[in-house]
């Protein structure tokens, strides 16, 4: 590539191309098409903003964390615990949600983000699991193993009830996510998003430049963890129900791959991996669900062997 | 006193026992991960496996304990060979997120494997009548399996430790953990003591997830559910180290059973607290280096 051109591709990002506007009218289209499958599309859209957000993390600044359920976790059972003690006011309950999973981003990032490699792994991974134990512990408050029920959630704005068919909640987690996906592209193409990406690939040279390493590191880990959070809260708002599997070791795990399959570090990957793991997993799950766990396992080794960069990486291969 | 004196050996005992049965899964995943400096999140499978090949060489087959224990560690070493050489010899070096990957996936695997060939459900260890009941020190008597447990882990621990410090094997392996591209200049088959210790490593794991069967019982997530205590012993005691993951088990396992017996409600916490702590402290492990 000559600079010209490197420029060129660098100042095209700010810019808004066609091909951006796909996944919002496919999910556009989805409402029309496949109206049976609203409450599942409305999942398949919140985790695509929980797994955006760990593309921030993971895919921009390079952290690999095992551990990001505890984010998505804070956030349902915020937005749960205020639902079923009387405050269901949706929009408030998304950003309490968001704040708590930041605060605890921010606190836990103070401690985790002095490490790297393995001892960065270890320590998300211990976060996640006090996170979850504590949860467990306040049985009185979050139900414990049996999952929190009674949640009750009102109108949007007043005025748009969530309904069983889920034609509310569609269009609630569409605008959410749509919103976040806009801070998300934002930050990522700016300064401070390319400075992130230099610290994935080369820390001393961006110390060497004086950028401030850590606190960046702990910025985006920040607000990484708010959308998470948010992530949560809608899965929480739209489906009623929160249970300590959203915190566990197996959705922060789960999670990555969804990202893998679709492509890490580059923004879309989430909307590809995610509905194509979901849709697979409602369709083949039902039947076996153990079963369903030796296919999505022999995928990733498949993914890691034969198909780096997931399936975005495949087109990329495809186009050279 | 007599009261505490008697709680601080119990703990004792079962902390002992509980760390030997963690150093044995773990050292091989230390080894591998400090020599090969390869994220294994899947080394809980072989000694899952361990567990499955010991249960059903006893209770389906009738083979007696000892022999089966032997068998049991034969069996997952040469299972794992052809792992490492199909699969995770490709990531050496290679990308952290990728290991993951691949370390998840195998995981996921075995979770389903375990349920469709033996079930849903837990699989009991029988003791041989030998090592059912207590044995009389004396002063105070010990659960006879779990004295076995202890001896047994020593014994290996020491043949390990001889091992490694003693023959020309542990001195390449030692080599290589120090300085790989110098062990490779000096002409050392990098790639054949990689597969060698890969497999030493996990017949060992299968041995103590054999063994510690009423400990960490078998069930088809265990690979899963025990991940966290493999990764504390290792990060904690260091990578690459052999002592330090001793150490790190110890200190795990007494904790453990001292937390179950004082504080049940909230044992796993102060754990946890105490591996962030450690790891803030020391970020390569307690007896790894930088």
């Amino acid at each position: 590539m000559t600079p010209s051109r490197a420029v060129d591709a660098f100042a095209r990002r700010h810019r808004y191309s066609p091909l951006e506007a796909l996944p919002w009218l496919a999910a556009f289209a989805a409402y029309f098409v496949f109206p049976d499958y609203l409450a599942l599309s409305a999942q398949i859209l919140a985790t695509i903003l929980f797994a955006l957000s760990a593309d921030l993390v993971l895919g921009y600044a390079g952290i690999v964390t095992l551990g990001h359920a505890a984010f998505f976790g804070t956030g349902a059972y915020t937005a749960g615990i205020l639902a079923a003690h009387g405050w269901g006011e949706p929009i408030t309950g998304l950003l309490a949600g968001a704040i708590a999973a930041a605060l605890l981003g921010f606190l836990s990032g103070l401690v985790v983000l002095r490490t790297t490699g393995l001892a960065l792994l270890m320590q998300t991974l211990v976060v996640a699991t006090m996170v979850t134990e504590a949860a467990n512990k306040a049985s009185f408050i979050t139900g414990g193993d049996d999952g929190m029920q009674g949640m009750e959630v009102w109108p949007i704005f007043g005025r748009l009830r969530f309904d069983m068919f889920g034609h509310a909640g569609y269009f609630y987690c569409l605008t959410v996510v749509f919103l976040c996906w806009l801070l998300a592209r934002h930050i990522v193409h700016s300064p401070f998003g390319r400075s992130l990406t230099g610290i994935r690939e080369n820390v001393p040279r961006m110390h060497a430049i004086g950028a401030p390493v850590a606190q960046r590191r702990l910025t985006i880990y920040t607000i990484s963890a708010a959308l998470a959070g948010i992530s949560g809260a809608l899965i929480a708002q739209t489906t009623q129900f929160v249970s300590l599997s959203s915190l566990s070791l197996e959705r922060s795990g789960t999670v990555l791959i969804m990202l893998i399959i679709g492509g890490v570090g580059r923004l879309y990957g989430a909307f590809i991996g995610v509905p194509l793991y979901m849709i697979a997993q409602d369709r083949f799950s039902a039947a076996e669900p153990v079963y369903w766990y030796f296919w999505i396992g022999l995928l990733m080794v498949f993914v890691v062997v034969f198909a780096r960069g997931g399936v975005l990486g495949l087109f990329d291969r495809f186009r050279r | 006193m007599g009261d505490t004196l008697s709680a601080a050996l119990s703990i004792g005992f079962h902390g002992l026992a509980f760390a030997m049965v963690l150093y044995l899964i773990s050292v091989g995943l230390s080894v591998t991960m400090g020599l090969m400096g390869f994220v294994n999140l899947a080394h809980g499978v072989f000694a899952m496996a361990g567990g499955y090949v010991l249960t059903s060489l006893m209770s389906r087959l009738g083979v007696p304990f000892l022999p089966a224990l032997l068998a049991t560690a034969v069996a997952v070493a040469a299972a794992s060979l052809p792992i490492e050489r199909l699969l995770y010899r490709r990531l050496y070096g290679g990308e952290e997120l990728d290991q993951v990957l691949l370390t998840m996936g195998l995981v996921f695997m075995s979770t389903a494997g375990a349920t469709y060939f033996w079930g849903p459900l837990q699989q009991p260890l029988q003791p041989p009548p030998w090592l059912s009941g207590a044995v009389d020190l004396g002063f105070r008597s010990f659960p006879a399996y779990r004295s076995f447990l202890i001896l047994c882990g020593a014994a290996l621990v020491t043949a390990l430790w001889l091992g490694i410090e003693r023959t020309r094997f542990g001195a390449r392996v030692r080599a290589s953990v120090d300085n790989l591209r110098m062990a490779q200049s000096v002409g050392i088959d990098t790639s054949r003591l990689f597969m060698t210790t890969f497999a030493l490593g996990s017949g060992l794991a299968g041995l103590g997830g054999g063994l510690g069967a009423d400990l960490l019982a078998i069930n088809p997530s265990y690979a899963l559910q025990n991940l966290s205590y493999f990764l504390i012993v290792v990060a904690v005691g260091g990578l690459g180290s052999i002592r330090g993951p001793f150490v790190a088990a110890l200190l795990l396992g007494t904790a453990d059973s001292g937390f179950k017996y004082l504080l049940p409600e909230f044992g796993a916490f102060f754990i946890y607290a105490l591996t962030m702590a450690i790891l803030l402290w020391r970020p390569h492990g307690l007896f790894g280096r930088a």
